[in-house]
């Protein structure tokens, strides 16, 4: 079981160090960063304190705390790409109008070229 | 009182091969009616080709798919003031002989749009089975939700009035927006009619709705009914 929290530790520092790196390469955005660096340091503390982990298992009537983690991981990652769902659905919009209006700008700029106005 | 402005809309994406009869086409029957060809960022001659036949051109920097570049238009005719819009398909299915027709039922009628629809008795080119199968089951659905029946609702034979205009250059489907369209009317209680029209075949080219892409089609499009119906109205 040790060997377990030592792994999710692990991977938590891995995933907190990579949007870090990311984050000072200016190749994430900081408000993009905030679910993954979130979801990280919940896994983080989860592996540090694993009597918590034993009693949320215990609370739902899990068979153990790999269960749980298994759990917390779904539910965090769930909710992070639901927000990347959402962020890439909002930037999809926003580049459909921006393409119609630069269209739309190009148009009549050529239309001002041909009368002459 | 002024004649109403009227503007021909006709998206377009690889019609190379077949814009130019239908622009060419068009200005023959209606005479000096603006027509716009709104190029969905095709990688051929496209935009060549139907600036060649005496149409102007709005052409889009990146592909948006059917419904985004319809709305491109939609968006220019409404700032330019146009009263009505026409839209046909850029591949010579629809006959502009018929435009006259469906321009004279939205003046009559109290409809913001009227549908050119497959006139059963002279059914002229068939679609495929799929297709059709498609249609059938599309029409059961939106019968309750539009309160009466639509018979041809995949159809991009569209005439609409300046108030769908401004609905539409706000809210419009992205992609296979005919019928979600139809929806996003009957939520603001707009009315539609239909006129019976010939379809013909394509000129060239091929539907990019293929048999396995009908699959996502009806899904999509299901999904997008149902959003549509849930979502709030804000105009």
């Amino acid at each position: 079981m040790e060997r377990l929290f030592l792994l999710l530790a692990l991977l938590s520092l891995v995933l907190i160090l990579t949007v870090l790196r990311s984050l000072r390469q200016e190749r994430i955005r900081v408000e993009h960063s905030v679910s993954w660096l979130a979801g990280g340091f919940v896994l983080l503390s989860l592996s540090l304190f694993p009597g918590l982990l034993g009693s949320f298992a215990d609370w739902l009537g899990l068979a153990g705390a790999p269960l749980a983690i298994l759990l917390l991981a779904l539910v965090v990652f769930v909710g992070i790409f639901y927000r990347q769902s959402r962020a890439i659905s909002e930037l999809k919009d926003m580049n459909i109008t921006l393409t119609q209006r630069l269209a739309i700008v190009e148009f009549e700029l050529r239309s001002r070229d041909e009368t002459g106005s | 009182m002024k004649p109403p402005r009227v503007l021909l809309l006709i998206p377009a994406y690889n019609e190379e091969a077949a814009i130019a009869r239908v622009v060419g086409e068009a200005r023959e029957v209606l005479g000096d009616f603006p027509v716009l060809v709104v190029d969905d960022c095709s990688r051929d001659a496209t935009v060549a080709q139907a600036e060649s036949a005496g149409a102007r051109v709005l052409a889009l920097p990146c592909h948006l798919g059917l419904g985004g570049c319809v709305q491109a238009g939609y968006k220019l005719a409404y700032e330019l003031g146009f009263d009505e819009v026409v839209r046909i398909d850029g591949d010579g299915q629809h006959d502009p002989r018929d435009i006259p027709r469906l321009l004279e039922t939205l003046h009559a009628s109290d409809a913001e749009m009227v549908i050119g629809v497959r006139d059963p008795a002279q059914p002229g080119f068939q679609t495929s089975l799929i297709r059709r199968l498609g249609i059938a089951f599309f029409k059961l659905i939106l019968r309750p939700i539009l309160g009466r029946p639509a018979s041809d609702p995949t159809s991009g034979f569209v005439a609409v009035s300046r108030r769908a205009l401004h609905l539409f250059s706000r809210t419009f489907p992205l992609e296979y927006p005919e019928i979600e369209a139809l929806v996003v009317l009957q939520r603001r209680r707009f009315h539609f009619e239909e006129v019976p029209c010939r379809m013909r075949p394509r000129l060239a080219g091929r539907s990019s709705i293929t048999a396995l892409k009908s699959v996502y089609y009806v899904v999509h499009v299901l999904l997008g009914v149902f959003v549509n119906i849930l979502r709030r109205t804000r105009i």
